[in-house]
Protein backbone atom coordinates (compact mmCIF):
# COMPACT_ATOMS: atom_id res chain seq x y z
CA UNK A 1 0.00 0.00 0.00
CA UNK A 2 1.44 3.37 -1.02
CA UNK A 3 1.92 6.31 1.38
CA UNK A 4 -0.93 8.15 -0.49
CA UNK A 5 -3.63 5.58 0.12
CA UNK A 6 -2.66 4.93 3.66
CA UNK A 7 -3.23 8.81 4.58
CA UNK A 8 -6.46 9.19 2.31
CA UNK A 9 -7.77 6.01 3.75
CA UNK A 10 -6.90 7.74 7.35
CA UNK A 11 -8.09 11.24 6.76
CA UNK A 12 -11.46 9.66 5.76
CA UNK A 13 -11.45 7.26 8.58
CA UNK A 14 -10.51 10.44 11.51
CA UNK A 15 -13.06 12.23 9.85
CA UNK A 16 -15.88 9.22 9.87
CA UNK A 17 -14.53 8.38 13.64
CA UNK A 18 -14.73 12.44 14.82
CA UNK A 19 -18.35 13.11 13.09
CA UNK A 20 -19.71 9.93 14.29
CA UNK A 21 -17.79 10.71 18.35
CA UNK A 22 -19.26 14.63 17.99
CA UNK A 23 -22.86 12.85 16.76
CA UNK A 24 -22.84 10.57 19.63
CA UNK A 25 -21.81 12.40 22.57
CA UNK A 26 -24.61 15.25 21.49
CA UNK A 27 -27.35 12.42 21.26
CA UNK A 28 -25.78 11.12 24.25
CA UNK A 29 -26.61 14.01 26.56
CA UNK A 30 -30.66 13.73 25.15
CA UNK A 31 -30.61 9.97 26.02
CA UNK A 32 -29.69 10.62 29.53
CA UNK A 33 -31.91 13.11 29.85
CA UNK A 34 -34.66 10.93 28.49
CA UNK A 35 -33.22 7.63 30.38
CA UNK A 36 -32.98 9.91 33.94
CA UNK A 37 -36.51 10.99 32.81
CA UNK A 38 -37.74 7.45 32.66
CA UNK A 39 -36.29 6.14 35.69
CA UNK A 40 -38.02 8.66 37.70
CA UNK A 41 -41.20 8.17 35.89
CA UNK A 42 -41.03 11.38 33.77
CA UNK A 43 -41.16 11.88 29.74
CA UNK A 44 -37.90 13.76 29.82
CA UNK A 45 -37.23 16.80 26.90
CA UNK A 46 -39.73 15.53 23.87
CA UNK A 47 -40.44 18.98 22.50
CA UNK A 48 -37.72 19.99 20.05
CA UNK A 49 -38.66 18.31 17.10
CA UNK A 50 -40.31 14.53 17.06
CA UNK A 51 -39.80 13.29 20.63
CA UNK A 52 -37.12 15.97 21.56
CA UNK A 53 -34.48 14.82 18.43
CA UNK A 54 -33.31 18.32 17.93
CA UNK A 55 -32.84 18.54 21.13
CA UNK A 56 -29.29 18.50 21.57
CA UNK A 57 -28.78 21.29 18.88
CA UNK A 58 -30.83 23.69 21.02
CA UNK A 59 -28.58 22.81 23.70
CA UNK A 60 -25.19 23.46 21.63
CA UNK A 61 -26.92 27.02 20.21
CA UNK A 62 -27.80 27.67 23.56
CA UNK A 63 -24.32 26.99 25.06
CA UNK A 64 -22.35 28.79 22.79
CA UNK A 65 -25.01 32.05 22.92
CA UNK A 66 -24.36 32.37 26.22
CA UNK A 67 -21.69 34.83 27.97
CA UNK A 68 -18.33 33.58 28.88
CA UNK A 69 -17.80 34.86 32.03
CA UNK A 70 -13.75 34.55 33.35
CA UNK A 71 -14.02 35.71 37.09
CA UNK A 72 -11.09 37.38 38.24
CA UNK A 73 -9.41 35.56 40.69
CA UNK A 74 -8.96 33.31 37.71
CA UNK A 75 -5.29 32.20 35.88
CA UNK A 76 -6.48 33.40 32.53
CA UNK A 77 -4.17 31.24 29.97
CA UNK A 78 -4.57 27.67 31.68
CA UNK A 79 -8.38 28.31 32.57
CA UNK A 80 -8.79 28.86 28.47
CA UNK A 81 -6.38 25.88 28.28
CA UNK A 82 -8.14 23.42 30.70
CA UNK A 83 -11.21 22.79 28.56
CA UNK A 84 -9.13 22.34 25.55
CA UNK A 85 -7.19 19.68 27.13
CA UNK A 86 -10.55 17.76 28.22
CA UNK A 87 -11.74 17.80 24.81
CA UNK A 88 -8.39 17.00 23.11
CA UNK A 89 -7.55 13.88 25.27
CA UNK A 90 -11.45 12.61 24.82
CA UNK A 91 -11.17 12.81 21.02
CA UNK A 92 -7.68 11.68 20.57
CA UNK A 93 -8.16 8.58 22.48
CA UNK A 94 -10.55 6.46 20.21
CA UNK A 95 -7.56 6.44 17.89
CA UNK A 96 -6.68 3.05 18.57
CA UNK A 97 -10.15 1.33 19.22
CA UNK A 98 -10.41 -0.95 16.50
CA UNK A 99 -14.45 -1.12 15.42
CA UNK A 100 -14.38 -3.54 12.71
CA UNK A 101 -11.96 -5.99 11.17
CA UNK A 102 -10.50 -5.51 7.93
CA UNK A 103 -11.64 -4.32 4.64
CA UNK A 104 -10.70 -4.39 1.25
CA UNK A 105 -11.62 -1.19 -0.86
CA UNK A 106 -10.25 -0.61 -3.95
CA UNK A 107 -7.81 -3.63 -3.47
CA UNK A 108 -6.28 -2.03 -0.18
CA UNK A 109 -6.79 -3.70 2.93
CA UNK A 110 -7.83 -1.08 4.91
CA UNK A 111 -8.32 -2.14 9.27
CA UNK A 112 -11.07 -0.30 10.65
CA UNK A 113 -9.29 1.34 13.21
CA UNK A 114 -7.50 5.07 12.86
CA UNK A 115 -4.21 4.17 14.05
CA UNK A 116 -3.14 0.60 13.94
CA UNK A 117 -0.59 1.01 16.83
CA UNK A 118 1.21 -2.18 18.56
CA UNK A 119 1.05 -0.63 21.95
CA UNK A 120 -2.56 0.71 21.49
CA UNK A 121 -3.49 -0.28 24.91
CA UNK A 122 -0.49 1.75 26.46
CA UNK A 123 -1.40 4.97 24.51
CA UNK A 124 -5.06 4.67 26.00
CA UNK A 125 -3.67 4.20 29.48
CA UNK A 126 -1.25 7.12 29.16
CA UNK A 127 -3.95 9.57 27.83
CA UNK A 128 -6.86 9.18 29.33
CA UNK A 129 -4.47 9.70 32.57
CA UNK A 130 -3.71 13.13 30.72
CA UNK A 131 -7.43 13.86 31.42
CA UNK A 132 -6.36 14.50 35.24
CA UNK A 133 -4.29 17.73 34.07
CA UNK A 134 -7.60 19.10 32.76
CA UNK A 135 -9.99 18.86 35.65
CA UNK A 136 -6.83 19.53 38.38
CA UNK A 137 -5.72 22.61 35.95
CA UNK A 138 -8.83 23.64 35.79
CA UNK A 139 -9.66 23.25 39.39
CA UNK A 140 -7.23 25.57 40.29
CA UNK A 141 -6.87 28.12 37.50
CA UNK A 142 -10.02 29.11 38.18
CA UNK A 143 -9.31 30.98 41.54
CA UNK A 144 -12.06 29.47 44.18
CA UNK A 145 -12.01 27.29 46.72
CA UNK A 146 -14.82 25.02 45.20
CA UNK A 147 -13.18 24.60 42.34
CA UNK A 148 -9.69 23.69 43.68
CA UNK A 149 -10.94 20.67 46.14
CA UNK A 150 -12.63 19.29 42.83
CA UNK A 151 -9.49 19.26 41.36
CA UNK A 152 -7.65 17.58 43.92
CA UNK A 153 -10.24 15.31 44.78
CA UNK A 154 -10.76 13.85 41.28
CA UNK A 155 -6.83 13.92 40.51
CA UNK A 156 -6.43 11.74 43.82
CA UNK A 157 -9.43 9.49 42.94
CA UNK A 158 -7.82 9.01 39.06
CA UNK A 159 -4.46 8.44 40.45
CA UNK A 160 -5.99 5.66 42.76
CA UNK A 161 -8.17 4.01 40.22
CA UNK A 162 -5.67 4.02 36.96
CA UNK A 163 -3.88 1.55 39.00
CA UNK A 164 -6.78 -1.15 39.45
CA UNK A 165 -7.38 -0.35 36.23
CA UNK A 166 -3.50 -1.02 34.73
CA UNK A 167 -3.87 -3.74 36.78
CA UNK A 168 -7.24 -5.37 35.78
CA UNK A 169 -5.43 -4.97 32.05
CA UNK A 170 -2.45 -6.63 32.72
CA UNK A 171 -4.89 -10.02 32.66
CA UNK A 172 -6.03 -9.30 29.05
CA UNK A 173 -2.70 -8.62 27.91
CA UNK A 174 -1.62 -12.26 29.03
CA UNK A 175 -4.20 -13.62 27.99
CA UNK A 176 -3.97 -11.70 24.15
CA UNK A 177 0.16 -11.83 24.30
CA UNK A 178 -0.14 -8.43 22.49
CA UNK A 179 -0.26 -4.45 23.97
CA UNK A 180 -2.59 -4.28 20.44
CA UNK A 181 -6.21 -3.77 20.34
CA UNK A 182 -6.79 -5.35 17.20
CA UNK A 183 -4.85 -8.72 18.90
CA UNK A 184 -6.79 -8.79 21.98
CA UNK A 185 -9.99 -8.89 19.45
CA UNK A 186 -8.60 -11.02 17.46
CA UNK A 187 -7.37 -13.33 20.59
CA UNK A 188 -11.43 -13.57 22.02
CA UNK A 189 -13.10 -16.24 19.25
CA UNK A 190 -16.02 -17.16 20.06
CA UNK A 191 -17.45 -16.95 23.44
CA UNK A 192 -13.68 -16.88 24.55
CA UNK A 193 -14.69 -13.16 25.74
CA UNK A 194 -12.04 -11.83 28.45
CA UNK A 195 -15.15 -10.88 30.56
CA UNK A 196 -16.75 -14.40 30.68
CA UNK A 197 -12.57 -15.95 31.19
CA UNK A 198 -12.00 -13.52 34.35
CA UNK A 199 -14.67 -11.85 35.79
CA UNK A 200 -13.09 -10.45 38.14
CA UNK A 201 -10.78 -8.37 36.26
CA UNK A 202 -13.59 -7.17 34.20
CA UNK A 203 -15.85 -5.78 37.10
CA UNK A 204 -12.42 -4.54 38.53
CA UNK A 205 -12.03 -2.99 35.42
CA UNK A 206 -15.73 -1.19 35.17
CA UNK A 207 -15.64 -0.02 38.29
CA UNK A 208 -12.65 1.65 37.74
CA UNK A 209 -13.56 3.22 34.45
CA UNK A 210 -16.66 4.33 36.13
CA UNK A 211 -14.26 5.97 38.29
CA UNK A 212 -12.26 7.23 35.52
CA UNK A 213 -14.91 8.93 33.61
CA UNK A 214 -16.27 10.71 36.98
CA UNK A 215 -19.43 9.48 36.51
CA UNK A 216 -21.73 8.38 39.45
CA UNK A 217 -21.22 6.95 41.76
CA UNK A 218 -17.57 8.26 41.57
CA UNK A 219 -18.44 11.81 40.98
CA UNK A 220 -16.94 13.26 43.24
CA UNK A 221 -14.76 15.99 41.76
CA UNK A 222 -18.38 17.48 40.80
CA UNK A 223 -20.24 16.32 44.06
CA UNK A 224 -22.90 19.01 43.26
CA UNK A 225 -24.06 19.20 47.12
CA UNK A 226 -21.26 19.70 48.83
CA UNK A 227 -18.91 21.08 46.07
CA UNK A 228 -21.57 23.55 44.37
CA UNK A 229 -20.18 22.22 40.73
CA UNK A 230 -16.67 21.11 41.23
CA UNK A 231 -14.18 21.62 39.06
CA UNK A 232 -16.12 23.75 36.46
CA UNK A 233 -18.23 25.87 38.61
CA UNK A 234 -16.29 29.00 37.24
CA UNK A 235 -17.03 27.79 34.01
CA UNK A 236 -19.39 29.13 31.44
CA UNK A 237 -20.64 28.97 28.06
CA UNK A 238 -18.97 27.26 25.79
CA UNK A 239 -15.70 26.37 27.90
CA UNK A 240 -18.37 24.72 30.06
CA UNK A 241 -19.96 22.75 27.33
CA UNK A 242 -15.82 21.67 26.64
CA UNK A 243 -15.94 19.56 29.85
CA UNK A 244 -19.56 18.89 29.22
CA UNK A 245 -18.78 17.09 25.78
CA UNK A 246 -15.47 15.67 27.14
CA UNK A 247 -17.54 13.95 30.25
CA UNK A 248 -19.67 11.92 27.55
CA UNK A 249 -17.00 11.33 24.95
CA UNK A 250 -14.79 10.14 27.95
CA UNK A 251 -18.07 7.58 28.73
CA UNK A 252 -17.87 6.45 25.10
CA UNK A 253 -13.96 5.71 25.18
CA UNK A 254 -14.87 3.60 28.53
CA UNK A 255 -17.62 1.92 26.74
CA UNK A 256 -15.17 1.21 23.64
CA UNK A 257 -12.52 0.14 25.90
CA UNK A 258 -14.56 -2.18 27.94
CA UNK A 259 -16.02 -3.66 24.94
CA UNK A 260 -12.75 -4.46 23.33
CA UNK A 261 -10.99 -5.83 26.44
CA UNK A 262 -13.70 -7.91 27.37
CA UNK A 263 -16.55 -8.09 25.56
CA UNK A 264 -14.90 -9.25 21.70
CA UNK A 265 -14.75 -6.06 20.35
CA UNK A 266 -16.42 -6.12 17.42
CA UNK A 267 -16.54 -9.91 17.46
CA UNK A 268 -20.06 -11.77 16.95
CA UNK A 269 -19.78 -15.26 18.53
CA UNK A 270 -19.00 -17.57 15.81
CA UNK A 271 -19.88 -15.32 12.77
CA UNK A 272 -17.08 -16.49 10.68
CA UNK A 273 -18.68 -19.92 10.76
CA UNK A 274 -21.67 -18.51 8.62
CA UNK A 275 -19.70 -18.45 5.41
CA UNK A 276 -20.98 -14.99 5.00
CA UNK A 277 -19.02 -12.82 2.21
CA UNK A 278 -16.29 -10.35 3.07
CA UNK A 279 -18.51 -7.36 2.64
CA UNK A 280 -21.35 -8.60 5.01
CA UNK A 281 -19.11 -9.87 7.75
CA UNK A 282 -17.55 -6.28 8.00
CA UNK A 283 -20.91 -4.24 8.17
CA UNK A 284 -22.50 -7.24 10.78
CA UNK A 285 -19.00 -6.54 12.68
CA UNK A 286 -19.22 -2.94 12.97
CA UNK A 287 -22.99 -3.45 13.47
CA UNK A 288 -22.19 -5.78 16.77
CA UNK A 289 -19.66 -2.99 17.98
CA UNK A 290 -22.13 -0.19 18.09
CA UNK A 291 -24.68 -2.60 19.99
CA UNK A 292 -22.30 -3.71 22.32
CA UNK A 293 -21.12 0.38 22.91
CA UNK A 294 -24.49 1.50 23.00
CA UNK A 295 -25.51 -1.11 25.57
CA UNK A 296 -22.16 -0.75 27.91
CA UNK A 297 -23.63 3.51 27.45
CA UNK A 298 -27.26 2.97 28.58
CA UNK A 299 -25.53 0.89 31.49
CA UNK A 300 -23.30 4.00 32.33
CA UNK A 301 -26.70 6.12 32.20
CA UNK A 302 -28.78 3.60 34.23
CA UNK A 303 -26.15 2.98 37.17
CA UNK A 304 -26.00 7.15 37.41
CA UNK A 305 -29.40 7.58 37.67
CA UNK A 306 -29.58 4.21 39.98
CA UNK A 307 -26.95 4.50 42.81
CA UNK A 308 -26.08 7.19 45.26
CA UNK A 309 -22.87 8.60 45.57
CA UNK A 310 -19.62 7.32 47.59
CA UNK A 311 -18.04 9.49 50.53
CA UNK A 312 -14.75 10.39 49.60
CA UNK A 313 -13.35 7.89 51.84
CA UNK A 314 -15.24 5.30 50.99
CA UNK A 315 -14.28 6.01 47.37
CA UNK A 316 -10.38 5.76 48.54
CA UNK A 317 -10.74 2.61 50.14
CA UNK A 318 -12.82 0.88 47.51
CA UNK A 319 -10.69 2.02 45.36
CA UNK A 320 -7.29 0.79 47.39
CA UNK A 321 -8.53 -1.98 49.88
CA UNK A 322 -10.97 -3.99 47.39
CA UNK A 323 -10.39 -2.95 43.57
CA UNK A 324 -6.43 -3.03 43.96
CA UNK A 325 -5.94 -6.45 45.38
CA UNK A 326 -8.83 -7.86 43.46
CA UNK A 327 -6.92 -6.79 40.22
CA UNK A 328 -3.65 -8.83 41.51
CA UNK A 329 -5.91 -11.95 42.41
CA UNK A 330 -7.33 -11.65 38.87
CA UNK A 331 -3.74 -11.60 37.63
CA UNK A 332 -2.77 -14.46 39.16
CA UNK A 333 -6.08 -16.37 37.82
CA UNK A 334 -5.26 -15.44 34.98
CA UNK A 335 -1.91 -17.05 34.91
CA UNK A 336 -3.32 -20.06 36.38
CA UNK A 337 -5.88 -20.35 33.59
CA UNK A 338 -2.63 -20.21 31.05
CA UNK A 339 -0.64 -22.72 32.93
CA UNK A 340 -3.75 -25.19 33.14
CA UNK A 341 -5.05 -24.84 29.89
CA UNK A 342 -2.42 -23.54 28.03
CA UNK A 343 -4.43 -21.19 26.51
CA UNK B 1 -22.15 -5.42 78.88
CA UNK B 2 -23.69 -6.47 75.67
CA UNK B 3 -22.74 -4.71 72.62
CA UNK B 4 -25.81 -3.56 70.84
CA UNK B 5 -26.00 -3.93 67.36
CA UNK B 6 -27.03 -0.89 65.93
CA UNK B 7 -29.64 -1.00 63.24
CA UNK B 8 -27.48 0.88 60.59
CA UNK B 9 -24.43 -1.43 60.58
CA UNK B 10 -24.36 -2.94 57.21
CA UNK B 11 -24.35 -7.20 57.07
CA UNK B 12 -21.94 -8.55 54.98
CA UNK B 13 -23.50 -9.03 52.28
CA UNK B 14 -24.79 -5.22 52.16
CA UNK B 15 -20.98 -4.79 52.40
CA UNK B 16 -20.22 -6.26 49.40
CA UNK B 17 -22.69 -3.90 47.41
CA UNK B 18 -22.61 -6.01 44.17
CA UNK B 19 -26.58 -7.44 45.87
CA UNK B 20 -27.67 -4.00 46.61
CA UNK B 21 -26.22 -2.41 43.34
CA UNK B 22 -28.79 -5.40 41.80
CA UNK B 23 -31.36 -4.25 43.79
CA UNK B 24 -31.34 -0.47 43.05
CA UNK B 25 -30.75 -1.34 39.21
CA UNK B 26 -33.80 -3.67 38.81
CA UNK B 27 -35.92 -1.11 40.64
CA UNK B 28 -34.64 1.68 38.41
CA UNK B 29 -35.30 -0.59 35.17
CA UNK B 30 -38.98 -1.60 36.64
CA UNK B 31 -40.07 2.04 36.71
CA UNK B 32 -38.87 2.68 33.51
CA UNK B 33 -41.47 0.61 32.11
CA UNK B 34 -44.19 2.18 34.53
CA UNK B 35 -46.98 4.78 32.82
CA UNK B 36 -45.55 8.49 33.28
CA UNK B 37 -46.83 10.88 35.61
CA UNK B 38 -46.12 13.75 33.43
CA UNK B 39 -49.00 15.83 32.15
CA UNK B 40 -48.65 17.02 28.61
CA UNK B 41 -49.45 20.52 29.79
CA UNK B 42 -50.80 22.93 27.17
CA UNK B 43 -52.59 19.84 25.25
CA UNK B 44 -53.77 18.14 27.97
CA UNK B 45 -54.89 20.66 31.04
CA UNK B 46 -55.07 19.74 34.59
CA UNK B 47 -58.63 19.80 36.21
CA UNK B 48 -58.11 20.72 39.79
CA UNK B 49 -61.00 19.10 42.33
CA UNK B 50 -63.10 21.84 44.14
CA UNK B 51 -60.92 22.33 46.78
CA UNK B 52 -58.32 24.28 44.50
CA UNK B 53 -58.23 27.92 45.38
CA UNK B 54 -57.61 29.09 41.41
CA UNK B 55 -58.28 32.87 40.91
CA UNK B 56 -61.03 34.94 42.57
CA UNK B 57 -63.98 35.57 40.85
CA UNK B 58 -67.44 37.20 41.32
CA UNK B 59 -70.39 34.98 41.67
CA UNK B 60 -73.27 35.98 39.02
CA UNK B 61 -76.82 34.91 39.49
CA UNK B 62 -78.81 33.64 36.94
CA UNK B 63 -80.33 36.79 35.92
CA UNK B 64 -77.02 38.47 35.40
CA UNK B 65 -76.48 40.32 38.80
CA UNK B 66 -73.93 40.00 41.24
CA UNK B 67 -74.79 38.80 44.73
CA UNK B 68 -72.13 41.16 46.10
CA UNK B 69 -73.53 44.03 48.38
CA UNK B 70 -70.50 46.19 48.51
CA UNK B 71 -69.91 45.57 52.14
CA UNK B 72 -65.70 45.91 51.90
CA UNK B 73 -65.02 43.03 54.29
CA UNK B 74 -63.50 40.99 51.13
CA UNK B 75 -60.80 44.27 50.62
CA UNK B 76 -60.37 44.95 54.67
CA UNK B 77 -59.47 41.46 54.87
CA UNK B 78 -57.40 40.86 51.81
CA UNK B 79 -53.72 40.56 53.01
CA UNK B 80 -52.18 41.71 49.78
CA UNK B 81 -54.69 44.76 49.17
CA UNK B 82 -55.35 43.35 45.82
CA UNK B 83 -59.02 44.32 46.17
CA UNK B 84 -60.96 47.66 45.28
CA UNK B 85 -64.55 47.77 45.94
CA UNK B 86 -66.70 50.88 45.45
CA UNK B 87 -70.21 50.85 46.75
CA UNK B 88 -73.42 52.33 45.18
CA UNK B 89 -76.76 53.00 46.46
CA UNK B 90 -79.20 50.80 44.28
CA UNK B 91 -83.01 50.13 43.85
CA UNK B 92 -83.28 46.48 44.22
CA UNK B 93 -83.67 44.36 47.65
CA UNK B 94 -80.11 44.07 48.55
CA UNK B 95 -79.91 48.33 48.21
CA UNK B 96 -75.84 47.97 47.81
CA UNK B 97 -73.85 47.10 44.79
CA UNK B 98 -70.26 47.73 43.81
CA UNK B 99 -70.12 49.82 40.76
CA UNK B 100 -66.30 49.04 40.67
CA UNK B 101 -64.75 46.04 41.58
CA UNK B 102 -61.55 44.94 41.15
CA UNK B 103 -58.83 42.28 41.95
CA UNK B 104 -55.31 42.95 40.83
CA UNK B 105 -54.08 39.94 40.03
CA UNK B 106 -50.23 40.48 40.61
CA UNK B 107 -50.85 41.05 43.76
CA UNK B 108 -53.38 38.46 44.96
CA UNK B 109 -51.68 35.40 46.62
CA UNK B 110 -54.73 32.95 46.38
CA UNK B 111 -55.12 32.86 50.36
CA UNK B 112 -58.70 32.53 49.55
CA UNK B 113 -59.66 34.98 52.45
CA UNK B 114 -61.87 37.11 50.31
CA UNK B 115 -64.11 33.62 49.93
CA UNK B 116 -63.72 33.33 53.63
CA UNK B 117 -64.95 36.13 54.97
CA UNK B 118 -67.47 37.34 52.30
CA UNK B 119 -70.90 37.24 54.18
CA UNK B 120 -73.14 36.85 51.06
CA UNK B 121 -70.81 34.19 49.40
CA UNK B 122 -70.33 36.44 46.49
CA UNK B 123 -66.83 36.25 46.20
CA UNK B 124 -65.77 32.24 45.82
CA UNK B 125 -62.42 30.80 44.51
CA UNK B 126 -61.95 29.53 40.94
CA UNK B 127 -60.48 26.60 39.19
CA UNK B 128 -58.58 28.83 36.74
CA UNK B 129 -54.91 28.87 36.69
CA UNK B 130 -53.40 30.40 33.27
CA UNK B 131 -52.63 33.85 34.33
CA UNK B 132 -50.12 35.51 32.78
CA UNK B 133 -50.35 38.76 31.33
CA UNK B 134 -48.16 40.84 29.23
CA UNK B 135 -48.83 43.99 30.61
CA UNK B 136 -49.27 45.11 34.28
CA UNK B 137 -52.56 46.60 33.06
CA UNK B 138 -53.66 43.57 31.90
CA UNK B 139 -53.21 42.18 35.60
CA UNK B 140 -56.15 44.40 37.22
CA UNK B 141 -59.33 42.36 36.23
CA UNK B 142 -62.65 44.23 36.67
CA UNK B 143 -66.35 43.49 37.17
CA UNK B 144 -66.10 42.18 33.35
CA UNK B 145 -63.70 39.67 33.98
CA UNK B 146 -64.62 39.03 37.45
CA UNK B 147 -68.39 37.99 37.07
CA UNK B 148 -68.99 34.30 36.50
CA UNK B 149 -72.49 32.57 36.31
CA UNK B 150 -73.03 30.62 39.35
CA UNK B 151 -73.83 27.21 37.60
CA UNK B 152 -69.78 27.11 36.74
CA UNK B 153 -68.88 27.44 40.38
CA UNK B 154 -71.54 24.54 41.30
CA UNK B 155 -68.69 22.67 42.86
CA UNK B 156 -66.53 24.96 44.85
CA UNK B 157 -70.16 26.45 46.12
CA UNK B 158 -71.28 22.61 47.09
CA UNK B 159 -67.52 22.26 48.86
CA UNK B 160 -67.86 25.68 50.66
CA UNK B 161 -71.20 24.46 52.51
CA UNK B 162 -70.11 21.13 53.47
CA UNK B 163 -66.71 22.26 54.57
CA UNK B 164 -66.05 25.64 55.29
S1 LIG C 1 -57.41 35.43 47.57
FE1 LIG C 1 -56.44 36.52 49.25
S2 LIG C 1 -55.02 37.86 48.19
FE2 LIG C 1 -56.40 37.15 46.63
S3 LIG C 1 -57.96 38.72 46.56
FE3 LIG C 1 -58.69 37.17 47.99
S4 LIG C 1 -58.02 37.90 49.98
FE4 LIG C 1 -56.86 39.03 48.47
S1 LIG D 1 -67.51 40.28 47.65
FE1 LIG D 1 -68.46 39.78 49.58
S2 LIG D 1 -67.07 40.60 51.08
FE2 LIG D 1 -66.51 41.52 49.17
S3 LIG D 1 -67.64 43.42 49.12
FE3 LIG D 1 -68.88 41.93 48.07
S4 LIG D 1 -70.20 41.14 49.63
FE4 LIG D 1 -68.61 42.19 50.73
Amino acid sequence: MNIWAVLIFSIIKILIVVSVMLLTVSYLVYFERRVSAWAQNRLGPNRVGWEGVLQPFADVLKLLLKEDIVPDAAYKPIHTLAPIIALFVAFTTYAVIPFGPSVSIFGYTVPLVVADVNIGILYVLALTSLGVYAITLAGWSSGSKYSLFGGIRSSAQMISYEISMGFSVGGVLLLAGSLRPEAIVEAQHGWMWNAILQPIGFITFLVSSFAETNRLPFDLPEAEPELVGGYHTEYSSMKFAGFFLAEYANMIIASAMIVTLYLGGWRFPYLETFGLSAGWFAVISVITFCVKVAALLFFFIWVRWSLPRFRYDQLMNLGWKVMFPLSLINIVWVAALIMIFKL
Amino acid sequence: MAVKKREKDLTLLQKMYIPEIVKGLSLTMHNMFKPKFTMKYPEEKFIPPASYRGRPVLVMEENGEERCVACGLCSRVCPALAIEVQAAETEREKERYPVKFEINMLRCIFCGFCEEVCPEEAIVMSKDYELAFSRREDAIYGKDKLLTPVVQLKDRIEFLRSYK
